[in-house]
């Protein structure tokens, strides 16, 4: 190893990027993706903008992640971080989803909807745009270093930075009102976080979109390799039909003409060029293959052209490639998807979101919870009583202050009393007024006359007093407790 | 490398670099380049970072950080945090703290973590005393319990030498005054008015004459002597026989340090606010309007 192999490429120890200049195609997949990445970035960029009002107690962001205030907002559902399951239960259900789409569709993920894909596509676009297309990409790229190879340069990557700059831009927006951070940023009186937060993905878009691409996909991402291990004998995977293709020949007509076997590949690598990743498909199934399917619309503009059938490189399972090699007519794609282990896959993932949509329903949104006085558990007072305090948690969870009654059920010698009260007040049940979208915190305490040591179980009955009629405002919250005596 | 190790994996056009486990071979996959430029960064950085920070024992880095140093300022930065709390506390008198919610909130806590430091010695970590140490989260309190009288029980302490306006009371040690049947009838005469044994004439007789001057002729105690209140269920020393013979027979002159000179003033009103906040705590007592004090004072007049 010496530091020339640091330069040469030849090297087989380092191996330096082969640029892509994939061509641009049209086709039904080049459609999807358009869609894909229209609705993702749409999704993305437009989000955060979303109003939606909660009252004068909570912010009115559709989709909001409030760190500093630890509540998590998706349009009418709001979360505590005591009801982070909810956010577990999305990430099972996206563990599921991944199975489901992957044992259906294989590696559509990579090949549509990751941000990878998404910003390298959208970057390919802009790229094309300033330089052209493949050809022309090429040949600037072999170009000396001209002023107007200079001048296009920079103005390609002063759009790729405009572009990753409103990408980390857009990012910060979900964990801040909007609108008001919008304008802080500009001024420069948004945090140091945000701008660090904008910056960190400015330049991770810019170079990952712009100048990694699809080293990204073959040498960083995990996904590949996770992705690779769920396929089996039925998940769809762009494939050459190289018994339909092979032997590839480039002059057809010489070689038919000569006697020789001609398949339907005329080599005019199509497939080739306007792949983002470079990689040549009919050498088979391959880790670089992000399955985006454009290669195939490539070969049907080619076979088209030449009046032979669509699909030379298509979406196939390994079973039916089997089947086809063996003779076998092509079978239809639904099959495919139809089969028990998509369908299993499909009623777990929307069995989680049915009993998540349900609990999220049917969740209570006043609570109450206790931590009992633990030093000292017992105090005697004067008049000879015993006391017991509790540190009491009253969380609720409505965008809207509401007003309870705590009741005492058992325990029919004591009466309680809160940290603000005197004892003198005490009673068996005290009314509590509770801040909006918040956790009151208070110190009850409870006496009863002295007696013979040990436990006496009751219960605190948190009841609102504030409740519409024929809702479930007025459910009532529990908490069984003990009282002890020494 | 060397070339005889080189053979040529045929599906991929790679060199194997000649490991194999049961079939399997390792491909020698080159890195690609970048990786490469991002191991020699590190190093740059790693070069740097050795000079920057201390890297070798008793040598100080560049930038002259160290994690002492870090702690030190991220004291001081709580410490000038926390200066307008505590120096609002400070100016606010002690009867007045409650009338600001969350000041006083801010004090409980500070208290809270001041009683830690300075209190658990005598009275533990739960405030809940021992022998000779007052519990401080019941009702009963020998010179007061609302947060002033709290306050000045904190600020001058109980019999702490050298200091003049310290908390003093002084009860005489009865071995030397009564014989030990008059003390025995002395402490019948309290078991009886706490609710322990029987009254007797003896002990209530000697009782008013030695004792009701300061406990209250029904043994209800008085906060302006610190005498305790004998009626109730709660005992500094305790209050079975053996104990109320030797309270009486030597006295007990529990001591509390003052804490004026040995705290600073908002730490020792959020200590106040604390151990008012454990339960016990009386409001403070609310002054009476001129006329209505002269009639009391009147009334008192002529009972005396």
């Amino acid at each position: 190893m010496s530091a020339l192999d640091l330069i040469n490429p030849t090297s087989g120890l380092y191996r330096k990027r082969e640029p892509v200049f994939p061509r641009v195609v049209k086709g039904r997949f080049r459609q999807l993706k358009w869609a894909v990445m229209i609705l993702c970035l749409a999704v993305y960029y437009i989000t955060p903008w979303i109003r939606w009002d909660r009252g004068a107690y909570a912010p009115d962001q559709a989709v909001l992640v409030d760190l500093a205030n630890r509540r998590f907002f998706m349009f009418n559902i709001e979360i505590w971080p005591q009801e982070f399951y909810y956010v577990a239960g999305l990430l099972i259900m996206a563990g599921i989803g991944l199975f489901l789409v992957t044992s259906a569709v294989g590696r559509a993920w990579c090949g549509y909807a990751c941000p990878q894909t998404v910003w390298t596509d959208l970057f390919q676009h802009v790229e094309r745009w300033i330089d052209g297309d493949r050809n022309a990409q090429l040949k600037l790229n072999n170009a000396p270093w001209t002023a107007a190879k200079l001048g296009r340069r920079l103005t390609k990557w002063s759009i790729w930075l405009v572009i990753a700059m409103a990408t980390g831009g857009a990012w910060i927006f979900y964990f801040a009102d909007a609108p008001t951070l919008a304008s802080q940023f500009v001024a420069g009186d948004a945090t140091f976080v945000a701008y660090a937060t904008v910056g960190v993905l400015t330049a991770t878009t810019f170079i990952f979109g712009g100048f990694m691409r699809e080293q990204v996909c073959i040498y960083m991402c995990p996904w590949p390799r996770i992705q690779t291990a769920m396929l089996d004998e039925k998940s769809l995977i762009v494939t050459y039909r190289d018994w339909r293709g092979e032997p590839r020949t480039q002059g057809v007509k010489k070689a038919a003409a000569a006697g020789e076997k001609v398949g339907d590949c005329i080599d005019c690598n199509a497939c080739v060029s306007v792949c983002p990743t470079g990689v040549d498909i009919r050498q088979g199934p391959q880790l670089g293959c992000i399955n985006c399917a454009l290669c195939i619309d490539a070969c049907d503009e080619v076979m088209g052209k030449l009046n032979r059938p669509r699909g030379l490189i298509d979406y196939l399972n390994l079973d039916d490639e089997k089947h086809e090699r063996a003779g076998g007519a092509a079978r239809p794609i639904l099959k495919t998807l139809l089969r028990p282990r998509t369908l299993i896959y499909f009623a777990i993932w929307c069995s989680i979101g049915l009993a998540m949509l349900f609990t999220l329903g049917e969740r209570a949104r006043l609570t109450i919870d206790s931590a009992q006085d633990r030093n000292p558990v017992v105090v005697t007072m004067s008049d000879g009583q015993v006391r017991n305090g509790w540190t009491i948690k009253m969380r609720n969870m409505e965008a809207r202050p509401r007003s309870v009654e705590l009741t005492m059920a058992g325990l029919p010698q004591g009466r309680m009393w809160t940290d603000a009260m005197d004892r003198k007040d005490a009673a068996r049940s005290v009314r509590l007024n509770l801040a909006a979208d918040a956790t009151t915190r208070l110190h009850l305490y409870v006496a009863a006359p002295a007696g013979p040591a040990g436990e006496t179980p009751f219960a605190l009955i948190a009841r609102p007093l504030d409740a519409t009629p024929g809702t479930k405002d007025g459910r009532e919250a529990a908490r069984d407790i003990k009282f002890i005596r020494q | 490398m060397t070339d005889h190790s080189k053979r040529v994996d045929e599906a991929t056009g790679t060199n194997l670099v000649g490991h194999e486990w049961d079939g399997i071979e390792e491909l020698d996959t080159p890195l690609p380049r970048w990786w490469v430029y991002i191991f020699a960064a590190t190093v740059v950085f790693a070069a740097g970072y050795v000079v920057a920070y201390p890297s070798f024992p008793d040598v100080a880095g560049g930038t002259g950080w160290s994690s002492r140093g870090q702690l030190e300022e991220a004291l001081q930065a709580q410490t000038a945090a926390r200066a307008p709390v505590a120096t609002a506390i400070a100016a606010t008198p002690i009867d007045q703290l409650a009338a600001n919610p969350q000041l006083m909130r801010s004090a409980i806590e500070g208290g809270r973590a001041a009683f830690k430091v300075n209190c658990v010695q005598c009275h533990g970590s739960g405030a809940a005393g021992s022998k000779g140490y007052p519990n401080l989260n019941d009702d009963d309190w020998l010179w007061g319990g609302d947060i002033t009288s709290i306050h000045t029980t904190l600020v001058h302490g109980i019999r702490s030498p050298g200091v003049d306006e310290t908390r003093f009371s002084q009860m005489p040690a009865f071995a030397d005054i009564l014989s030990k049947g008059q003390i025995s009838a002395l402490v019948n005469h309290v078991r009886a008015i706490s609710g322990q044994g029987k009254p007797s004439a003896a002990g209530a007789q000697l009782f008013a004459e030695n004792c009701a001057s300061c406990h209250g002729p029904e043994g209800k105690g008085m906060r302006e002597q610190g005498a305790p209140n004998l009626t109730d269920g709660i005992w500094l020393y305790g209050g079975d026989r053996a104990s109320l013979t030797q309270t009486i027979s030597k006295a007990r002159y529990g001591v509390m340090p003052h804490w004026a000179t040995r705290l600073d003033a908002a730490t020792v009103k959020m200590l106040a606010a604390y151990v008012h906040s454990l339960g016990g705590g009386e409001a403070n007592p609310t002054p009476a309007p001129a006329d209505t004090a002269a009639a009391a004072s009147g009334e008192s007049n002529v009972s005396s």
